[in-house]
């Protein structure tokens, strides 16, 4: 399993990718394996602020339904379209193609509480 | 559901599975093999190819003697009588109060002699009901810790299966089995059963020659393809065909005339609770399990409600997933009989929203 460096995490299995004031998330190589093969995802709350650790959309698995968290306060700009049509993306390329929303920060002294590779590993016993 | 991880048993082959990459996960109180590479990739092997299921914490009884027939008449609901030796039926166990204990297979094996097949987690529920039934002294064993079964299945197992054994099994009907050797196993009972809809076989294997077995099908089957199976494409496979799953689709409160089992509830003769049985088929019920596909996008689950266009509750979802085959959401539910009927559309509450859908007969998934 891959988790890149350059990537923050969160124990709810969501990376973020900080660049300035923007954000890119997604879920983890860890979240996707655990989920199965990835059959929907949704996010109605593109245009919305969301709080962080609250819920801005849903994944759906074969088997399972899980919720997605936001890692940082922010609002949503953008959502991926290309996984609403190929959501195997998040499957095969968790940290690429597979991203799954575009957040604009609020605040972002809140990114100094995101785990580092190190720590999410160390949290999922890799 | 939350289970106690120290209470868990292993089937005989665990560490294979393990070896084979697979994720295990508590199921009806075993470690069992969830899935050894993709969910749609296994469910696609067993719809176009063939792969292997180990699902060896199914439980097995043997009941015979003069007294067999007679207590397997008094507690299942479907005709053991018409079974003739080497044909396996579909069947429940009916509560007293309406509901269902277990649904199982049951295998007339010999003169006097029935093997019965029920889900793993109603094995000690199972047998503490027959055992209560059976007053008149019919032999009963439990053999479940000793016997292992692998489901072969998919348009490819006759062929990868014929390799191994002298047994004709493109002869073997839908539902009817055979005892023999195959690679190299003796006494295995090969039946042409399954619960996927794609074909194939069941083999009930003593636990000390499974692995070997395991191997030699393996070996048999790399020509074309054979993969191992997880229960999370075994689940998509029966939802498909719209087979009940215990626990879900039928429990202690359904009764079997909800449940679209009419089929094998056969009133040609007494059996537990037939008398309420039969009045409810006579005067019809208020709910049915019924299958519905959705028109807009979306993916049912399990508790999920079911609404009219007025937003008033008609139903519950009792199982849904996203049909591999289909590329669409499907499930099954009770539904008011009133909305029974296929082509209703109805909505299914998923995340605040009501999306449409509609009842369909099942299967979902046409060969």
């Amino acid at each position: 399993m891959n988790f890149p460096k350059d990537l923050k995490y969160t124990s709810d299995h969501e990376w973020i990718k900080i660049q300035g004031d923007t954000a890119i998330v997604g879920i983890t190589d860890f979240a996707q394996k655990e989920l199965g093969d990835i059959v929907f995802v949704e996010a109605d709350t593109v245009g919305q602020t969301i709080k962080k650790s609250e819920v801005f959309g849903t994944v759906e698995a074969v088997k399972t339904v899980s919720d997605l968290f936001m890692p940082i306060t922010g609002e949503i700009t953008e959502l991926n379209s290309e996984i609403e049509s190929q959501p195997e993306l998040i499957n095969s390329d968790p940290y690429g193609k597979g991203w799954i929303v575009k957040v604009k920060i609020k605040y972002a002294a809140e990114a100094d509480e995101l785990m580092s590779a190190e720590a999410y590993q160390k949290l999922i016993g890799q | 559901m939350e289970e106690l991880l120290t209470d868990l048993k292993k089937v005989p082959l665990n560490d294979l599975h393990v070896s084979l990459g697979a994720k295990m996960v508590p199921f009806a109180g075993f470690y069992m093999p969830v899935r050894y590479s993709s969910d749609v990739e296994e469910h696609n092997t067993i719809r176009k190819g063939v792969g292997v299921f180990d699902v060896s914490h199914m439980g097995e009884f043997i009941i015979k003697g003069p007294k067999a027939l007679a207590l397997i008449q008094k507690v299942t609901s479907n005709d053991a009588s018409k079974l003739v030796i080497g044909k396996v039926q579909y069947s429940c166990l009916p509560n007293d109060q309406g509901g269902i204990v277990d649904d199982l297979l049951v295998y007339r094996t010999g003169e006097e002699e029935y093997l019965l097949v029920v889900n793993a987690s109603n094995i000690d529920k199972d047998w503490k009901w027959i055992s209560q039934h059976n007053t008149e002294g019919a032999d009963m064993r439990n053999i479940s810790d000793s016997i292992c079964l692998f489901a072969v299945q998919g348009p490819k197992a006759a062929a990868v299966l014929q390799k191994l054994t002298d047994a004709n099994l493109a002869s073997l009907e839908y539902y009817s089995f055979t005892k023999g050797e195959i690679g190299g196993v003796k006494d295995v009972i090969i039946s042409a059963t399954g619960y996927t809809g794609a074909g194939g076989f069941e083999l009930y294997i003593p636990n000390k020659d499974a692995e070997q077995l395991w191997k030699k099908i393996f070996e048999a089957g790399k020509q074309e393809d054979i993969k191992p199976i997880g229960l999370g494409a075994r689940d998509t496979l029966r939802l498909e065909m719209g087979f009940c799953l215990y626990g879900n689709d039928i429990d202690d409160h359904t009764s079997p005339i909800e449940a679209g089992l009419g089929w094998i509830t056969k009133f040609t003769k007494d059996f537990i609770n037939s008398k309420n049985l039969l009045s409810q088929k006579e005067k019809g019920v208020s709910k049915k399990l019924v299958g519905f596909e959705m028109v807009e996008r979306g993916i049912p689950r399990s508790h999920y409600e079911i609404v009219n266009a007025k937003e008033e509750v008609i139903g519950e979802v009792s199982s849904g997933t996203q049909s591999p085959s289909l590329g669409i959401g499907i499930g099954m539910g009770y539904i008011k009989t009133e909305y029974a009927q296929p082509g209703t559309e109805i909505f299914i509450r998923i995340r605040n929203k009501s999306l449409k859908a509609k009842v369909v007969k099942p299967p979902f998934y046409k060969a």
